[in-house]
Order: C-alpha cells, then sequence, then structure tokens
C-alpha cells in the first residue's frame, strides 16, 4: 500500500466559522485504489473535511492537493471536473427528472464528459452497476430510500471519479438495506476505486476501510487500521467519554 | 430526429405560413392584433428559456426592449435599416451579460428588484442625456407599415423557436433544468452554474433588443416613457407564467388568450385595464400554478392512467 501514489493531501487544512475552528489543521493522505474512512463523533468536524475537499466550502487555512495540484478554494465545479465527486449526507436528487437524466447529470458534466449517445448509453451502464436498471423511466419521487441512495452514488459514478466522496452513504439503511448498501460500496472497492467515507457505521468501518482517520473536535486523534483505531484510547474517550476509557 | 420531433417540425412550418398569410386574408384590425400577439410571442417565449428552467423571474424586458428602441431611432438616419437589427441584439446580449454577471449570483428576490430596477435606471440616463441635447424624444420616419413589421417579428419568432428547440437538446439546455432542480447538485456535478446562467441570460436581452428596434417605426416618435414602459416587461411575465414555461410552445398558449382579454378588456372597460392584470395573475398564481401546459399535461396523464 505504501508504493501507491498519492491521490490526494490535506495539509493544514483548516476552516473556522467566525471564532469556532471546525476543522483543525488536518493532515492526510489518500492513495491510489484505498477506501478511506474519516470518523469520530458528532460534531467533530468530519462534514466540514469533506466539503472543503468537493469545495462547498472554502478552507480557510492549508492546502489540499489532487494528484499534485492544489485544489483548495477552487470552486465545487471546477473541482468536480478534476475528478473528486461526491455524494450529499441527505440524498440530492434532481426532482423535475427521470432517474435516468439524474445519473446523465454526472457523465455529461462530470469529469470525463459524455454526450448524446455516449452518455445515455454510460448512465445505463451505472444504473446497471447499482442495480437500479430497471427503473431508468421512472421519477425519482417513487423511489424507496435505498434506492435514491443507489440513484445518487450512480450519478457520482458516471463521472468517472478519480475520489470518490460518501458522506454518510449508509445511515438511515434499515438492517437488510445496509447489508446490501456494505456490499455495494465492498464492490467498488474490489473495483479499485479510491474513496474516502465518512460514516457512523462501524461495521461497514471495519470491514470496508483500509486506513482510517479519526477526528474529535475538529483535530485529527488517531490513524491507522480501524481495529488499531478503535482500540486506541484516545478515540474510546472521544466517543465515550472519560469514565469508559 | 424522432418521429414526434418530425411532426412538431411540420406542425410548425404550418403554423407559420398560415400566421405569415394573415396580411392577405385578415382584417386591418386583425393584422393590429397579429403583430401585437407576433410581438409578445417573441418576449414571453425568449423570457421563458431563461426564467423557466432556472426559476428567476426577469423584469429586465423593459430595458432591452428599450435600448433596442433607440438603437432604431439613433441609428435609422445614419445606418441601413437592416444592420440595426444586428446591432440591437449585441448591445441587449452585451447588457445581459453585464446584468448577469453582475447579479446572477444573487438570489431570487434580488435578482427581480435589480432587473426592475435596471429598466428605470436605463430610462432615466436616456431622459437626462436627451435633456442635455434639450430633445424630449426622436422620430423615426420609415416606409415600413404594419405588415413588413409583422413578417419581421414573425420571422423573429420562428428564430427563438429554432434556438429554444436547440438549446434544449443542447448540453447548455440540460445544465440549466439541473440548475433549476438543484444548484449545488448541479455545482458538484461539475457545471459552472454562474456562466451557464449569464449565457442564457444573453438570450432574452438580445431578443427583446431586436424586438424594440424592429418595433419602433410602429411608434414614429420614441420617447423613455413609451420605449421603457415597465408594464411591458409584467406583462411578458404574466403571459409566459399563465401559458407554463414547462415547454418552448408554452408561453405562446399564455399570450394569445391574453392578448384576446386585453383587447376585450381595453374596449369594455379602458379604464379598469390595469384591475384586469391584477386579477389574471392571482388567477395564474391560484388556479394555475403551472400554466395552461400544466393543465393540459395533467390531463394527458389522467387520460393515459384512465385507458391504461
Amino acid at each position: 500500500m505504501t508504493t501507491a501514489a498519492t491521490v490526494l493531501s490535506l495539509r493544514g487544512a483548516t476552516r473556522r466559522f467566525g471564532g469556532l475552528t471546525a476543522v483543525d489543521e488536518i493532515d492526510f493522505d489518500v492513495a491510489e485504489h484505498e477506501v478511506m474512512g474519516l470518523i469520530g463523533p458528532n460534531g467533530s468536524g468530519k462534514s466540514t473535511t469533506l466539503n472543503l475537499i468537493s469545495g462547498a466550502l472554502a478552507p480557510s487555512g492549508g492546502d489540499i492537493v489532487l494528484r499534485g495540484q492544489s485544489i483548495g478554494g477552487l470552486p465545487a465545479q471546477a473541482i468536480a471536473r478534476l475528478g473528486v465527486a461526491r455524494t450529499f449526507q441527505l440524498v440530492r436528487l434532481l426532482p423535475s427528472m427521470t432517474v435516468l437524466e439524474n445519473v446523465k447529470a454526472g457523465a455529461v458534466f462530470g469529469h470525463r464528459r459524455r454526450w448524446g449517445w455516449d452518455a445515455d448509453a454510460h448512465a445505463m451502464r451505472m444504473l446497471e452497476r447499482v442495480g437500479m436498471a430497471r427503473a431508468a423511466r421512472s421519477r425519482v419521487g417513487q423511489l424507496t430510500y435505498i434506492d435514491t441512495k443507489r440513484v445518487e452514488l450512480a450519478r457520482v459514478l458516471a463521472s468517472d471519479p478519480r475520489v470518490l466522496l460518501l458522506d454518510e452513504w449508509l445511515a438511515g439503511l434499515n438492517p437488510t438495506e445496509l447489508q446490501e448498501g456494505i456490499a455495494l460500496i465492498r464492490s467498488l472497492r474490489d473495483e479499485g476505486r479510491t474513496i474516502i467515507l465518512v460514516e457512523h457505521v462501524m461495521d461497514a468501518i471495519r470491514s470496508l476501510c483500509d486506513r482510517c482517520v479519526v477526528m474529535a473536535s475538529g483535530r485529527k486523534i488517531a490513524e491507522g487500521t480501524p481495529d488499531a483505531v478503535l482500540s486506541d484510547r484516545e478515540v474510546i474517550r472521544a466517543y465515550l467519554g472519560d469514565d469508559d476509557a | 430526429m424522432t418521429a414526434t420531433e418530425w411532426r412538431d417540425l411540420g406542425l410548425a412550418l404550418v403554423v407559420l405560413v398560415v400566421a405569415a398569410g394573415l396580411p392577405f386574408f385578415g382584417t386591418p384590425y386583425y393584422l393590429t392584433l397579429g403583430v401585437t400577439i407576433a410581438m409578445y410571442a417573441v418576449l414571453a417565449t425568449s423570457w421563458a428559456l431563461f426564467s423557466g428552467p432556472t426559476h428567476y423571474i426577469s423584469l429586465a424586458t423593459a430595458a432591452f426592449f428599450g435600448l433596442g428602441t433607440y438603437v432604431t431611432a439613433v441609428g435609422i438616419d445614419h445606418l441601413p435599416y437592416w444592420l440595426l437589427l444586428p446591432i440591437a441584439g449585441v448591445i441587449g446580449a452585451v447588457v445581459a451579460g453585464l446584468v448577469g454577471l453582475a447579479t446572477l449570483r444573487l438570489s431570487g428576490v434580488y435578482f427581480v428588484i435589480f432587473t426592475l430596477g435596471l429598466a428605470e435606471f436605463i430610462r432615466q440616463v436616456i431622459t437626462w442625456a436627451q435633456n442635455l441635447m434639450g430633445t424630449r424624444g426622436l422620430y423615426v420616419l420609415t416606409d415600413l407599415g404594419e405588415r413588413e413589421i409583422y413578417w419581421q417579428l414573425l420571422g423573429l419568432a420562428a428564430l427563438v423557436f429554432l434556438g429554444g428547440w436547440l438549446i434544449g437538446r443542447s448540453r447548455l439546455g440540460f445544465a440549466l433544468r439541473i440548475i433549476g432542480d438543484d444548484e449545488e447538485v448541479a455545482r458538484h456535478s461539475g457545471i459552472d452554474t454562474a456562466r451557464a446562467k449569464v449565457m442564457l441570460f444573453m438570450v432574452p436581452g438580445a431578443v427583446a433588443s431586436i424586438t424594440g428596434a424592429i418595433i419602433a417605426p410602429r411608434y414614429v416618435y420614441i420617447e423613455p416613457a413609451l420605449a421603457f414602459a415597465p408594464i411591458l416587461s409584467f406583462t411578458v411575465v404574466i403571459m409566459a407564467l399563465l401559458g407554463g414555461t414547462g415547454r418552448l410552445w408554452g408561453p405562446l398558449v399564455g399570450v394569445i388568450p391574453f392578448t384576446f382579454l386585453t383587447e376585450w378588456v381595453a374596449r369594455w372597460f379602458p379604464n379598469q385595464s390595469t384591475l384586469v392584470m391584477g386579477l389574471a395573475f392571482l388567477v395564474i398564481v391560484f388556479l394555475l400554478p403551472k400554466g395552461f401546459v400544466g393543465l393540459i399535461d395533467g390531463a394527458r396523464a389522467r387520460a393515459r392512467g384512465a385507458f391504461a
């Protein structure tokens, strides 16, 4: 794993909201084909970190580098074109469009840009990939919750991203759906995709992640394999408080 | 192209040919009505090209229209008339581009107020400039009659429909639909939302300006209060929303009945025309939020459901 090329690095990435430092000098690297978990208690700055990487927010300090190119502070559309694609914590689909058109949005404007027949065919392949080809002509309002998540994932995959950011993609699924969801992400991992997962579901973290970065109060408090960081005393204290550590 | 597209194209050509024949078989009164309908069809359709997908309500139509009339008024003595139309188009597009760059980053309501203010601002600047020169208005004397104006507007309408159809099939059109649905998703999908909006805003800007340039000879005497009348902007919005902005032909469905309605009101209640405009607006908002197009689509969906 050490031989794989670094795709994304954060160096001292910081984001302040007035007096609050939501992300405080975070450093980490993500290697190619690696699945990295970004974990931590609520309000620890995971989603804000993801927002800095995707360009939803501009960093107040530090730098974010994608394959040697600084992307910190670039607008979201520029970062998307360079190959960073994300899902949203609360699923965001395009309500006036069909499922296929939703996915096409990623294929047409993303990292690798397609148009016409090629875009339709590619979007269809992505729908097959997430098991939603049967619903291609449906309106998004008719979908179940996990299916909306699948469609959003297909839209993100359709842009052929270099780095995939999944913001609590497994949250809110029932136990059966959760197993399907984990299997789907594992299949992405097996394809060799580079993924950053923000996640609370510990089973998923253990079974999917090569490595984890743990955040608490905006800082990185641990980094390593899932088993190592989840037994780390400071990580347990951050999650459960002093008494249980 | 699919079979439906060929059918629609054929239908559009038939409508165009029939409409072009109006000066030969209609009375002068119908020709005057035809000019009004053609003018509003052009303005409302081009307005909806931008405002339909983005949901930005622009009240700048009068600003661009007024600029166009002044292009003709100022240029008619110096340049051939046919050159004035493209000049008006370019000026309208450039001003729309500048306004777009300055305002389209703003969210909805600020944009509405800005566009309303824009027409007033340009009108005041021209009034001021005219005062400096010691005039109140300009004469536009040409030998262009009602039927020439009508045919020009019809030609422009055909161009607007063709342009709208092409935009609808283009990446820009697709980008605008995504922006209208969710701007955050659009940006994260790699769409330069500001650029797409500015580019599309230039279309109604150019078209309204050309329309003003075509209409100017009809007014004969151009003054700012006439050229930049805010009522024009409001009428265009009401007509487009009454028809529905979801389809390219939607605004046209609003323009035709609304023109007859205003005619009827002007004849029988000349003093209450503003009242009727207000009522029409209320009816649209309460009863037809998606315009006639929404009504037609809803009926079609129900019919399909009944037979399925």
